[in-house]
């Protein structure tokens, strides 16, 4: 379970809850905006030690068939993962 | 139900060990002592099942309570004057939170300069953070009141704290004979609390959370709207409760011999006692006085008031409070609701009883002969009028 | 057996959140309720992580999460505590997220009255050693020579004067039943800590450095490596407080220089040679007295 972006933000007066509270989890936006330079992992290299997913900030690496993929709609390109992968199995590419 | 001699503070802890709070803060300050020390006996001898916290300061005192009515429990805190301006940016978490927690306040007056006292200076500082605001006359309604704020507070229309005013010293800690109802008729009338304003294990929320220049205005909207539906509530807690009880309220004003007034006297808590035997002197005497009593502030009774005095040659408003540089803040309310309701009559604003200043019966009996000139002024008793 | 990356909860509870990119007290965060899991009620005062976690429509936790007043982050929590225990509720974990000011200055009377009565709470105090979501103004927990908004580095005045104060001493001066402290650096010392606090009955407390690339002056990805440094260069240490004991989990055998990891920060480029020896000093004295008065792991 995490956190998920949903079809529809809440808008209108009878869409916004009569307390502060809403249900848990409910995105509206992406931060994919934020980046100039996005981490891209090359499988091969990539021996699953789940270093970069153990230390992003943002929770957006994940685990993949004993590797690791990225959520790029919320990935914000700070590239500590680049920086503490061993195998050097992630580089980070200009966004284009 | 039992017949006990009790003073304000301990008929309010009686009716508030009746409504079964789960988590009890206490903090105490004077005039609200009385309170937190029954309710503590009440936990330690069993007669009340409730968490009862020792916090640290008033702050964590109202800030503890939201967290409990955050998970769902009914919670209940109580201070006064120093106290209750500590913890106010909490007031504006709660009524924003929308949490229906009941405090109780200790009306006294604010330094400096320094003073234990009683006067409503506290409360009515606060009057805009938006809290339901109940001012009692006597004990029993102090008890009454206690019970019947959760039951409104809790409304789902409405979701609103609830801020319970006893005058201090003069409500608080004096005595008189009091209804004790018995467990079984509280519970007959106070559900248990339920809500969904409540962080949830099975349903995971977010709560508290900010809400910028887009959507703010929503919310508050709400919140408003959620006091005003308090007037409501309130009406149908006093139906529910006379039916078990056997005590009538009258909403948010309680009107005395208001119908064919030429002069009335509008004031709050615990002092219309005094207003009332007044009254009925003067009325012995031929004068048609009348006293209208504010039972709650917030919701504001505009129509409530603009009825009661729509006969009526002249009148004033009594009230133990200064808003500095203009008038009594219940004065500005007051015509308010008359400029609303197209009424022009002679107002005048009385401030008495500030820092515990007792006000003597003789001294209401000269605001009603001032009344006759059919004036309007602002006048500290005690010290002289805008004419000096 | 400690938690791992690999056995460490694949939910993720902190999501999609407005952090700056590298933030080390998003990681913080992150990864504390992964440890703890769904059942995790958490409390974050004004600050860094609840100014980006929680803007009306964009909800960025996945368990259930309130914001507090600025002080009253422990109060709350003891509030959430008793409420759902006096409803027969007692699997759940009642964790604040706070920073620095939010712990050490204005929250510091509610944290110490809640280590009072024992409240079964776990207070997390991440510490990016300033008052970052305002702008990087100083706390009481920015040390020695750090440049801030409000400590500004000039000619006659070098940055901040005054010494960190020591939260986690504080704390354990109260005879709390366990307190840590941790650094995003050293995650699964962070992780096996949490998991170790979650299982203690009444007041736990950790205290993470958690680095802000912003207000520290450094580039994004240097947040967990920085993190490594002040522990390995002994400007932070890595200890436990329990029953009655101080323990040091993690000593190095020779300091890493301070002057490097100082200088790499935008924060502490103006400090002179002299600045350098006098922090190199007290380092030192503190690493004299934890001698005296720690046991090691």
């Amino acid at each position: 379970m995490k956190p998920y972006l949903r079809d529809k933000a809440p808008e209108k007066l009878s869409e916004i809850p009569d307390a502060t509270a809403y249900e848990a989890g409910y995105l509206v936006t992406k931060n994919a905006g934020w980046r100039n330079i996005r981490p891209v992992i090359d499988k091969e290299k990539c021996i699953g030690c789940l270093q970069c997913y153990l230390h992003c900030p943002d929770g957006v690496i994940y685990k993949d068939s004993g590797k690791v993929s990225v959520d790029y709609d919320f990935c914000k390109g700070c590239s500590i993962c680049k920086k503490i992968c061993k195998p050097g199995a992630i580089e980070m590419e200009a966004e284009k | 139900m039992a017949k006990k001699f009790l003073s304000g503070n301990e008929a309010f802890a009686e009716g508030i060990r009746l409504a079964r709070p789960q988590v009890i803060s206490a903090y105490p300050i004077t005039p609200q002592t009385i309170v937190v020390e029954r309710l503590s006996e009440m936990v330690e001898d069993g007669s009340l099942e409730s968490e009862f916290i020792h916090v640290e300061s008033e702050h964590s005192a109202l800030s503890c309570a939201m967290g409990a009515s955050a998970v769902g429990a009914r919670a209940f805190t109580a201070t006064s004057s120093q106290g209750l301006l500590y913890m106010a940016e909490c007031l504006t978490y709660a009524s924003g939170g929308r949490f229906p927690i009941v405090m109780m306040n200790a009306n006294r007056s604010t330094a400096l300069p320094w003073n234990i006292y009683g006067d409503q200076r506290d409360s009515i500082s606060q009057l805009d953070c938006g809290w339901i605001q109940a001012y009692a006359v006597d004990a029993q309604e102090a008890l009454d009141l206690a019970l019947m704020s959760y039951y409104i507070a809790e409304q789902k229309g409405v979701s609103t704290p609830f801020m319970a005013n006893l005058d201090g010293f003069v409500l608080t800690h004096t005595y008189e004979v009091v209804d004790v109802p018995t467990q079984g008729q509280a519970d007959a009338f106070l559900p248990k609390f339920e809500t969904e304003n409540k962080l949830d294990l099975a349903h995971p929320r977010n709560l508290g959370f900010s809400a910028g220049p887009a959507h703010n205005t929503a919310f508050k909207y709400k919140e408003h709207i959620g006091l005003l539906n308090a007037a409501k509530a309130i009406t149908e807690a006093e139906d529910r409760f006379a039916k078990i009880f056997g005590r009538r309220y009258t909403g948010l004003t309680e009107s005395y011999r208001t119908e064919d007034a030429d002069y009335i006297l509008i004031t709050l808590g615990s002092i219309a006692g005094l207003v009332k035997e007044t009254v009925d002197n003067l009325r012995e005497k031929g004068e048609k006085a009348g006293l209208l009593r504010i039972r709650y502030l917030r919701p504001f009774p505009n129509e409530e008031i603009a009825d009661a005095v729509s006969n009526a040659k002249a009148i004033a408003v009594l009230e133990k409070d200064i808003s500095f540089g203009n008038e009594g803040t219940v004065y500005t309310n007051v015509n308010s609701a008359l400029q609303k309701a197209g009424l022009s009559r002679p107002t005048s604003n009385y401030i008495g009883g500030l820092g515990g200043r007792n006000i003597s019966a003789e001294e209401i009996k000269s605001i009603f002969t001032e009344l006759k000139k059919e004036q309007s002024q602002v006048k500290f008793i005690g010290i002289g009028g805008e004419e000096e | 057996m400690s938690v791992t990356a690999k056995t460490l909860n694949e939910d993720e509870f902190f999501y999609g959140h407005k952090a700056c990119a590298g933030c080390g007290g998003s990681l913080a965060v992150r990864i504390a309720l992964k440890v703890l899991g769904e059942r995790s009620i958490a409390v974050l005062p004004a600050g860094c992580m609840s100014a980006v976690g929680f803007n009306f429509p964009q909800l960025c936790f996945g368990n259930n999460a309130i914001i507090s007043t600025f002080a009253g982050t422990a109060s709350m929590l003891t509030g959430i505590e008793a409420g759902l225990r006096a409803q027969g509720n007692t699997d759940f974990h009642a964790v604040g997220f706070a920073g620095d000011g939010g712990t050490a200055d204005i929250g510091l009377q509610a944290l110490s009255g809640a280590i009072d009565r024992n409240d079964d709470i776990l207070y997390i105090c991440y510490d990016n050693e300033a008052y970052m979501n305002t702008g990087i103004q100083k706390s009481s927990l920015t040390p020695f020579g750090a440049k801030t908004t409000t400590t500004p580095a000039g000619k006659n005045i070098r940055g901040n004067l005054k010494q960190k104060k020591n939260m986690f001493e504080i704390v354990a001066a109260h005879g709390i039943p366990y307190a840590a402290t941790a650094s995003i650096g050293y995650l699964p010392d962070f992780m096996r800590k949490v998991e170790k606090a979650s299982k203690i009955k009444g007041t736990k407390y950790i205290h993470i450095i958690a680095p802000c690339p912003t207000g520290w002056g450094i580039s994004t990805d240097e947040t967990v490596e920085i993190s490594k440094e002040v522990v390995d260069c002994g400007l932070w240490y890595l200890a436990e407080y329990e029953n009655g004991e101080f323990t040091l989990n993690h000593k190095p055998k020779e300091f890493s220089d301070v002057e490097t990891y100082l200088k790499k920060q935008g924060r502490f480029k103006h400090l002179t040679d002299e600045d350098i020896q006098t922090i190199r000093l007290s380092r030192d004295a503190k690493w004299e007295a934890i001698h005296r008065n720690f046991k090691l792991d």
